[in-house]
């Protein structure tokens, strides 16, 4: 047994401080000591993307990030965002174009589509497809989810115009 | 899997990183982005008793040029060297190459230090540092000292830092007139490590290409120079019989091994594709 490390996180805006052993991961922590289940564990090896959360602004794998690495930093879950109303228009879109069956891949689709679109508000298909290249989906084929993301994408910038 | 249990500190001070190292020897492990470590050890391929965490060592920042050398410290982030200015405009293939590594989530933390440190064989950045001919800067408990890349990948994830050393910085010498460089890899899927990628560099003057440096990645235990590709091409027009005469040398240089998602052959092949595209391009993009 290693001792446990006490660290405060911001997460989803509200600071928690916890004791977790240094080989516990991010997303581990989320899940098991915080309850935010949202956030999905899948491969644990960094190939997946079900991990992503967003950590002091970007997007990073749960899996490949200790707690202890978070001490101090700001996380947003999917739970955040999604409580937030930040992702709505991204949410609304995955719905109307059935762009999720099982939903095990979703929260991190949504976390890294939104990352896409903070960078690159209009990206083209290849874009799209190109940046949620390290997010798996069993289900859906990936066709639903580049729509979603697509049309996401023309209705914000619709509507910012 | 989850890992075996380690202990955990963050130095705040290259000093305070020696003296870690020197107290734990094999048992530590530097952690950077942990992109590559963090892996293994959920996989339980290793098992340090110690992660000596250096992301807060400040003296392993920051992008900047001075007297012609173009410095990156060992804990930019993939995504860092994508989108810095004084990267596109001294090493631009830094830049292109980083835009091949991995997805945004990973290159958000993976390091370019911790790239070439852990040498992975097929691994981007080491192909490049190569082919600029880059000095990576190493710190350890007696002093610094300069590595000439060409003299630091010794094998399949073995590199000349030796134990209690931490690589600090990577200095590229900045991209002198008219010189160019080119980076293209084929990957099963986008963000795979690639099964051939090459990073060019050389001097164009009108037509002719000069001092152009060939280096693979994915096709050898280590990021190897195509020599006689070089040669073959030296001082003459990039044209598609010298491109073709290029291609048909590369057997010489390179003699890639079968693994599971390609064999030799294949390598051999698609290596011979990305020297015509690349040197293509260059030799385009000059015109
Ligand atoms: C899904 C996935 C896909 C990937 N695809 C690619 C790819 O296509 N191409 C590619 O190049 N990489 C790829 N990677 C690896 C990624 O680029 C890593 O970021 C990189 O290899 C290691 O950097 P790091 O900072 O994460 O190092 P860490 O994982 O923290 O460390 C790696 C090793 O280097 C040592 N180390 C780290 N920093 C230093 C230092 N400053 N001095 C001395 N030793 C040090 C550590 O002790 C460890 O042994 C991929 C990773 C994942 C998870
Ligand atoms: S669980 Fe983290 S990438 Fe698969
Ligand atoms: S919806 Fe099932 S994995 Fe994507």
């Amino acid at each position: 047994m290693t001792p446990s490390r006490e660290i405060s996180v911001t997460v989803n805006g509200e600071r928690v401080t916890v004791r977790v052993e240094p080989r516990k991961s991010l997303v581990d922590f989320l899940r098991e000591d915080i309850g935010l289940t949202g956030s999905h564990v899948g491969c644990e090896q960094g190939v997946c993307g079900a991990c992503t959360v967003r950590l002091n602004g970007a997007i990073v794998r749960g899996c490949l990030t200790l707690a202890v690495q978070a001490d101090g930093a700001e996380v947003w879950t999917i739970e955040g965002v999604s409580d937030s109303g930040e992702i709505a228009a991204l949410q609304q879109a995955f719905l109307a174009r059935n762009a999720l069956q099982c939903g095990f891949c979703t929260p991190a689709m949504l976390l890294t589509a939104a990352a896409l679109l903070k960078e690159n508000p209009a990206p083209t298909r290849p874009e799209i497809r190109e940046y949620l290249s390290g997010n798996f989906c069993r289900c859906t084929g990936y066709q639903a989810i580049v729509d979603a993301v697509e049309s996401a994408a023309s209705d914000m910038t619709g509507a910012g115009s | 899997m989850k890992p075996a249990p380690f202990d955990y500190a963050k130095p705040a001070s290259l000093e305070e990183a020696f003296s870690l190292l020197d107290g734990h020897g094999e048992d530590a492990r530097l952690l950077a982005g942990g992109q590559s470590l963090l892996p293994t050890l959920n996989m339980r391929l290793s098992a340090p008793a110690i992660l000596v965490d250096i992301s807060a060592l400040e003296a392993l920042r920051g992008i900047s040029i001075d007297n012609g050398m173009l410095r990156i410290g060992a804990l930019t982030t993939h995504t860092e060297l994508k989108a810095s200015k004084e990267v596109a405009r001294a090493a631009p293939l830094l830049a292109e190459a980083a835009s091949h590594i991995a997805h945004p989530a990973v290159r958000n933390r993976g390091t370019f230090g911790g790239s070439l440190a852990h040498a992975d064989p097929a691994a981007e950045l080491p192909a490049c540092v190569l082919a600029l001919d880059a000095s990576l800067e190493i710190a350890g408990r007696g002093g610094t000292r300069k590595v000439a890349a060409a003299d630091f990948f010794h094998g399949l994830f073995e590199t000349d830092l030796g134990p209690g050393e931490i690589l600090t910085a990577v200095e590229v010498p900045v991209l002198r007139k008219g010189f160019r460089s080119g980076f293209a890899e084929f990957a099963r899927r986008s963000g795979d490590f690639a099964m051939s990628a090459l990073a060019a560099h050389g001097r164009f003057d009108g037509e002719r290409v000069h001092e152009l440096r060939l280096v693979y990645a994915g096709v050898d235990i280590r990021p190897v120079r195509a020599q006689t590709a070089e040669q073959t091409v030296e001082g003459k027009a990039v044209t598609a019989d010298l491109l073709a005469d290029a291609m048909a040398r590369l057997g010489d240089d390179l003699d890639p091994m079968d693994d599971p998602h390609a064999s030799g052959v294949m390598k051999l092949h698609l290596s011979g594709v990305l020297l015509g595209r690349v040197l293509s391009a260059m030799a385009g993009a000059h015109r």
